[in-house]
């Protein structure tokens, strides 16, 4: 095929991937037409790659035919995951992303730099590119070890923070300023680089496990923004397109997450929530509590007609999501009317909660949104909270003092009867006291999550209900 | 101004305007999978990594290149693969029944 010929093919290609991409994007919208999307997404790209291989400036295979094995040698361990290890393996991916972006870039400079036609104008892009994509690959690393607990999960805050880690991002961006009006003190290059990886370190360390979600929306959102700032670059439309999709993916999620948490993204980046716990109120009045028996529970959850089970991260971090099925079997068979509500910032990252109830075998009609839980809370005869806390704090409606106040919460204490599993009285991550605990028609369970719901779904059982004796299967 | 820009800039506020619309309707059941999904796209980035990679135009854009190809096809396959394997598990009760 001659060069011209090769070129108008791959373009033809590109724009099929586009239209690839946005149809798989489209097809999210419901779970029933998901995976039709994702296989769209697979021949749009491997079509692209395939095509990529025509083109007529490539003159040497060996160094891509190797790296292409590392990646299926790397992607695929990636690809298989358990599901709890999703939020980190999903940091790493940014991570990857990052590296990707940034390190075409840095090549581009460093190619262009000794043909001498770099102008003003494509320096200020390509140093805008690298300085996103290095911090971007360093953030996503940190978030990546938050997650898989390598790093600590509290925030690490020290005095005079913010001004530090702006001004380090104020020298890279005063170097990339240099290079664009001095193209030739080309060795301050490797200094942007390296103060834009460091920011990247320094951004994200002093943000708390609690926070990750929006982390790591805002981390993808960058990854997308250097992915089309690199199509600038290289003058790929291609590239432009599903950077941009990506970028306005991870900005929306972001939007989302902070709006869950009534909390703007300065206040998430530099806000610190771990200042926060320090302040919450730790007078710990005596007030009394109701404790029940798993027995009670069963007998209560059995004479339900509807029953609304908030799952928070305990109950990922207990694993106690497989028995949380088997009780909503037992119960469904019973005719009862059980339903999940999911709070948008349950889990370590945007729908992650979904995404384990559903390896539980949950069926998805049975997970429901905040908003939709609100409305049906004050006809569900019980609200059974496993692992969650903050999200169904009432506080965060009434006590102007509480650091949540203004926080979206599902209303639990709008149903007739609230169940609490919980392990002690003690506040949990974000150390702020719930006042729901010592509600009247709440019933504290205290336990391990897991050994709890079991036990529930003995009793249950030994009772008869839903005719499943030894409902495990 | 160099060659491309202005085009580009249009394509890059119409993607993401598009983008905007078409990710608000995904529904929040499947925030995990659409993460996942759109880092998978985004791997794209591995064709401008095969073109610098096999262009050969120094020893350093070469090794540059080999990396980008290397992290960004890893995030194509592991990205795919995992979407896929959480949309599978997302079954309705008429669904499940059946299985």
């Amino acid at each position: 095929m001659n060069a011209a010929a090769a070129q108008t093919l791959a373009n033809f290609v590109y724009v099929f991937a586009v239209i690839g991409f946005i149809l798989s994007l489209k097809w999210l919208s419901s779970p029933a037409t998901a995976r039709r999307g994702v296989l769209f997404g697979e021949i749009s790209a491997g079509l692209a790659v395939i095509t990529t291989f025509e083109d007529p400036r490539l003159h040497q295979f060996h160094w891509i035919l190797l790296a292409l094995g590392i990646g299926l040698i790397i992607g695929i361990p990636l690809g298989l995951v358990k599901m709890t290890a999703v939020p980190q393996r999903t940091a790493m991916s940014h991570a990857f992303g990052a590296l990707a972006a940034a390190v075409i870039g840095i090549s581009e400079y460093y190619v262009d730099v000794a043909q001498h036609h770099l102008s003003a104008f494509q320096m200020t892009e390509i140093a805008l590119e690298v300085i996103i994509g290095s911090l971007s690959l360093t953030g996503s690393l940190i978030a990546a070890g938050k997650l898989q607990e390598w790093l600590p999960q509290r925030p690490i805050v020290y005095k005079g923070q913010n001004y530090f880690s702006l001004s380090v991002l104020g020298s890279a961006v005063a170097l990339a300023l240099i290079l664009v009006l001095h193209p030739a003190y080309t060795f301050l290059f490797p200094f942007m680089v390296v103060i834009s990886l460091l920011f990247g370190v320094m951004l994200v360390m002093p943000i708390g496990g609690a926070d990750m979600p929006t982390v790591i929306s805002l981390l993808n959102s960058y990854v997308g923004l250097s992915a089309a700032l690199l199509g600038f670059v290289l003058n790929s439309k291609v590239l432009v397109v599903a950077g941009a999709l990506d970028g306005s993916s991870g900005f929306i999620l972001s939007v989302i997450m902070c709006k869950a948490m009534n909390r703007s993204f300065t206040n998430v980046l530099f806000g610190a929530f771990g200042q926060l716990q320090v302040s919450a109120k730790s007078v710990q009045e005596q007030r009394s509590v109701r404790s029940a028996s798993p027995e009670d529970a069963a007998s209560i959850l059995a004479s339900a007609s509807s029953v609304v089970v908030v799952p928070g991260y305990g109950m990922a971090v207990a694993q106690a999501q497989h028995k949380v099925r088997e009780l909503f079997d037992i119960l469904s068979r019973a005719g009862v009317n059980v339903r999940f509500a999911i709070h948008p910032v349950a889990g370590r990252m945007p729908g992650h909660m979904n995404v384990l109830l559903a390896e539980a075998d949950v069926p998805y009609d049975k997970l429901i949104e905040m908003d939709d839980a609100n409305s049906d809370m004050p006809q569900t005869d019980v609200a059974l909270i496993i692992g969650a806390n903050d999200v169904t704090n009432p506080a965060a409606k009434t006590d102007q003092s509480s650091p949540i106040y203004g926080m979206p919460i599902i209303e639990v204490d709008q149903a007739r009867t609230v169940m609490v599993i919980k392990r002690s009285l003690n506040p949990g991550f974000a150390g702020i006291d719930n006042p729901l605990y010592y509600m009247d028609h709440t019933l504290m369970l205290f336990g391990d999550a897991k050994a709890f719901v079991s036990d529930i779904v003995r009793a249950l059982a030994a009772e008869g209900v839903g005719k499943a004796a030894g409902a495990a299967r | 101004m160099p060659h491309g820009f202005i085009e580009n800039l249009f394509v890059f506020v119409l993607a993401g305007f598009l983008g905007f619309e078409v990710i608000r309707r995904v529904s929040p059941l499947l925030h995990t999978p659409l993460m996942s999904l759109t880092n998978a796209l985004d791997a794209i980035v591995v064709v401008a990594g095969i073109i610098i990679c096999g262009e050969a135009k120094s020893p350093l854009s070469t090794l540059l290149g080999a990396i980008a190809v290397a992290a960004a096809f890893s995030n194509m396959i592991g990205g795919f693969l995992i979407t896929d394997r959480m949309l599978r598990m997302f079954k309705s009760t008429s669904g499940r029944k059946k299985s």
